[in-house]
């Protein structure tokens, strides 16, 4: 089977979309001529020509809310927003649009578009391109929120994503476009091409929204995580030898609360982790998920290892970052109470 | 440096506040006839003037004159007319309705009903208006059911928004008129993505975007002049200038622009306002403007001036911010008598015809009004259920939303 890098996962699903779907368009910054400041979309100008591949203005609110008209014209937009941090000038458009038009019109109109945006650090990007924002979308009704962690489930996941009749905010983390990258930025990441996820069919298939997947199977604790932080706990499991049960929840909103719950009152124990900050994140929602399903399973209390409270700083980057050392530390305390 | 003196900070402010004498004397109008009429493929450059006097087709002596007259017939004007009576009924008892507490909320078009209901008619079927809560006239002069305006407006168990929504926030895709937001600008820039893919799929039919004189302010208008600019789409950019957001007037959104349609010029698109309040001058300039975007010479800018009557809401006193008085000295008139008067010039009606019309008018709103009561109003009666609420957030109900829905107990 194929081995491809994410990058290229992502490209072969909006390849494969607009093959099947003379409706699907792209757009954003870079990404027509150019294929996009991480490639996403190389290429795609040059086979499906500028009228549905094309560059835009820099303007975020301008790309979302052109998509929000095409799609009630009956176009299925799948826009690029350059990086997560600059998504916050379409965010009107995103969250009172979007995200309420197929309700507030009950139905007359829809916005099917697809909202793809490189999100989390690692990359040495300072403030302006590591920030972690699936916690502005997950609070907000009528949008649907993805995060996957490997080549594979980024193309099926983007399938349905494109596919879906509702708006999808695709958070794509940029530290794992070429590799599984495991938080330990001392050593070079092992690439794609081997590693059993990496394997990307051809054509047609999809990864369905709405359902987590089991990394690890373990028995001792249950750790919640997605996109970069999957590795990264995979990788504290392995390094203090915690039977650490590891759920990729691939999709935040809707959230696969079966998967969730049967794992925690399997383990009785929950570590909840992810890269952006602390405060009212989307691990406030898992930790009380977990809380008001598991209580009376729980051994110990839910912990959660997060980016801290401040903005994502350049030079202290592995200070902030939520790295294997840290997951580590929080696995053998919620093993130890 | 030393000798210079301080800064100084400018707010503007209107000439008039409540207490004074109303003084439009700063509005330049043009005489009605004197802008000339370009063929819609002119470059843009050539008609930078037309950014900044007013097309106006009906004079003081109500007589239709100079290029851009002449395109309505006498049948057509005297719908026109029927079209902005009927608004004007509609608007009366949905404010009366408001006050008796039927509804919570209602939002009427005084003085601005030339704009939607003449636009409305330069239009053809299957283009797509992006309006606006001051636009009802869109639906009035495409026939749109008023019982379904009705029923929205008293959240009733007809509501064909099915209580979702605030009073006045349509939709109708048959019609052409996109849901309304009650956000501010946000649909401008959705107007011109509509008209671009309209364009992507080499399809024939336009969009028109709306939005105020305060809301021009906002980045979505940025947003929906550059998109329109650089792809060249094929969308009617309208800017319903009625003097006043809220309680704040044209001046702290305009700037020092001179007039909220030059601001189309810096984008290339050309920009022409027009006498809001004259039913057949607005007629025209949508026409010219639906023209240009059906044959792919791209967007157009139109800034209609006029002047809200009403309040901006019945939230809303206007006595606190500006003269009583002041609609009274509005230089451009009333669009409803300005037609009239027309159409008595030109034979075709009178003063006797105009009165049994308006009775006729009010009571056929009255009998729809009755209608739309039997099926409740916001307090009373049948209304959406409060299952209804948790549909159609998603096109299939999530778990999360069940669970919260069986936890509701409906």
């Amino acid at each position: 089977m194929p081995r491809k890098t994410m990058v290229e996962a992502i490209r072969d699903a909006m390849d494969v979309c607009m093959k099947r779907d003379d409706n699907v368009v792209v757009f954003g910054e870079d990404v027509g001529y150019f294929g996009g400041v991480f490639r996403c979309t190389q290429g795609l100008q040059q086979k499906y020509g500028s009228n549905r591949v094309f560059d835009t203005p820099i303007n975020e609110s301008g790309i979302v809310g052109a998509a929000v008209g095409m799609a009630a014209y009956g176009l299925r937009p799948c826009v690029e927003i350059q990086f997560a941090d600059y998504m916050y000038p379409a965010y009107d458009q995103i969250v009172s649009e979007a995200a309420r038009l197929r309700y507030r019109s009950n139905g007359q109109f829809i916005a099917p578009i697809v909202v793809r945006m490189p999100t989390g650090g690692g990359i040495f990007g300072g403030q302006t391109h590591s920030q972690s924002p699936e916690a502005l979308f997950t609070h907000v009704s009528g949008l649907k929120t993805v995060v996957p962690s490997n080549p594979y489930d980024a193309k099926g996941l983007l399938i349905s994503a494109i596919e879906d009749n509702d708006p999808v905010i695709f958070l794509e983390p940029k530290r794992l476009y070429n590799g599984p990258f495991d938080g330990h930025h001392e050593r070079p990441v092992t690439p794609w091409a081997r590693h059993a996820l990496g394997e990307v069919p051809d054509g047609h298939y999809t990864v369905p929204l709405g359902k987590a997947a089991i990394r690890r199977e373990g028995s001792a604790v249950t750790v919640l995580a997605y996109g970069t932080m999957v590795y990264v706990a995979e990788a504290a499991a392995e390094e203090t030898g915690i039977d650490a049960e590891i759920i990729d929840l691939r999709t935040l909103l809707p959230y696969d609360l079966d998967t969730i719950v049967a794992s925690v009152k399997k383990t009785g124990r929950c570590v909840v982790v992810h890269e952006a900050t602390l405060t009212s994140g989307y691990g406030a929602e898992l930790s009380a998920i977990v809380q008001e399903n598991c209580f009376y399973n729980l051994e110990a209390p839910v912990m959660r290892v997060t980016g801290w409270d401040t903005p994502y700083p350049h030079a202290q980057e592995w200070d902030y970052f939520p790295g294997p050392a840290r997951v580590g530390r929080a696995l053998k305390a919620v093993m130890e109470a | 440096m030393s000798d210079q003196k301080p800064l100084s900070f400018h707010v503007p402010a209107p000439a008039v506040r409540p207490g004074g004498t109303p003084d439009f004397s700063d509005v330049q109008i043009s005489r009605a006839g004197e802008v000339e009429r370009p063929p819609v493929d002119v470059a843009p450059e050539k008609i930078r003037e037309h950014a900044y006097k007013i097309i106006r087709v009906l004079n003081r002596d109500s007589e239709a004159v100079g290029p851009w007259a002449g395109l309505l017939s006498d049948a057509e004007l005297l719908e026109g007319l029927r079209h902005m009576m009927t608004l004007r009924a509609f608007d009366a008892r949905m404010q009366m309705a408001q006050r008796q507490g039927k509804t919570s909320f209602y939002m009427q078009h005084m003085g601005e009903e030339a704009v939607s209901c003449a636009f409305r008619k330069a239009l053809e079927p299957g283009d797509m208006n992006f309006p606006t809560y001051r636009q009802a006239g869109l639906l009035i002069a495409d026939g749109y059911p008023m019982l379904d305006m009705m029923n929205q407006i008293y959240s009733n168990e007809l509501d064909p928004m099915k209580g979702r929504q605030l009073p006045v926030m349509y939709s109708s895709r048959e019609h052409g008129f996109f849901s309304i937001s009650g956000n501010l600008a946000t649909q401008y820039i959705q107007a011109v993505g509509w008209a671009m893919a309209s364009a992507i799929k080499g399809d024939t039919r336009i969009a028109a975007g709306w939005i105020g004189d305060g809301s021009t302010a906002e980045s979505d208008f940025h947003a929906a002049l550059v998109f329109a600019s650089t792809y060249k789409a094929p969308v009617v950019l309208n800017i319903v200038n009625n003097q006043w957001a809220i309680s704040t007037f044209q001046g702290i959104a305009r700037g020092g622009s001179g007039t909220f349609a030059a601001r189309g010029l810096g984008f290339g698109i050309p920009a022409l306002r027009v006498d809001g309040n004259d039913y057949p001058a607005v007629h025209a300039v949508a026409k010219w403007a639906v023209e240009r975007a059906r044959r792919n010479l791209g967007p157009t800018l139109v800034e209609y001036v006029t002047y809200r009557v009403g309040a901006h809401s019945t939230s809303d006193d206007p006595s606190a911010y500006r003269p009583k008085t002041e609609s009274d000295a509005w230089p451009l008139g009333d669009p409803v008598l300005r037609l009239k008067n027309h159409l008595i010039l030109r034979g075709v009606w009178s003063e006797e015809r105009h009165k049994q019309a308006e009775a006729e008018i009010m009571s056929e709103v009255i009998a729809i009004q009755k209608e739309a009561e039997t099926h409740g109003t916001l307090h009373t009666g049948p209304h959406p259920s409060a299952r209804d609420m948790f549909e159609g957030v998603f096109e299939e109900m999530p778990p999360h939303l069940r669970r919260q829905r069986q936890q509701g107990g409906v």
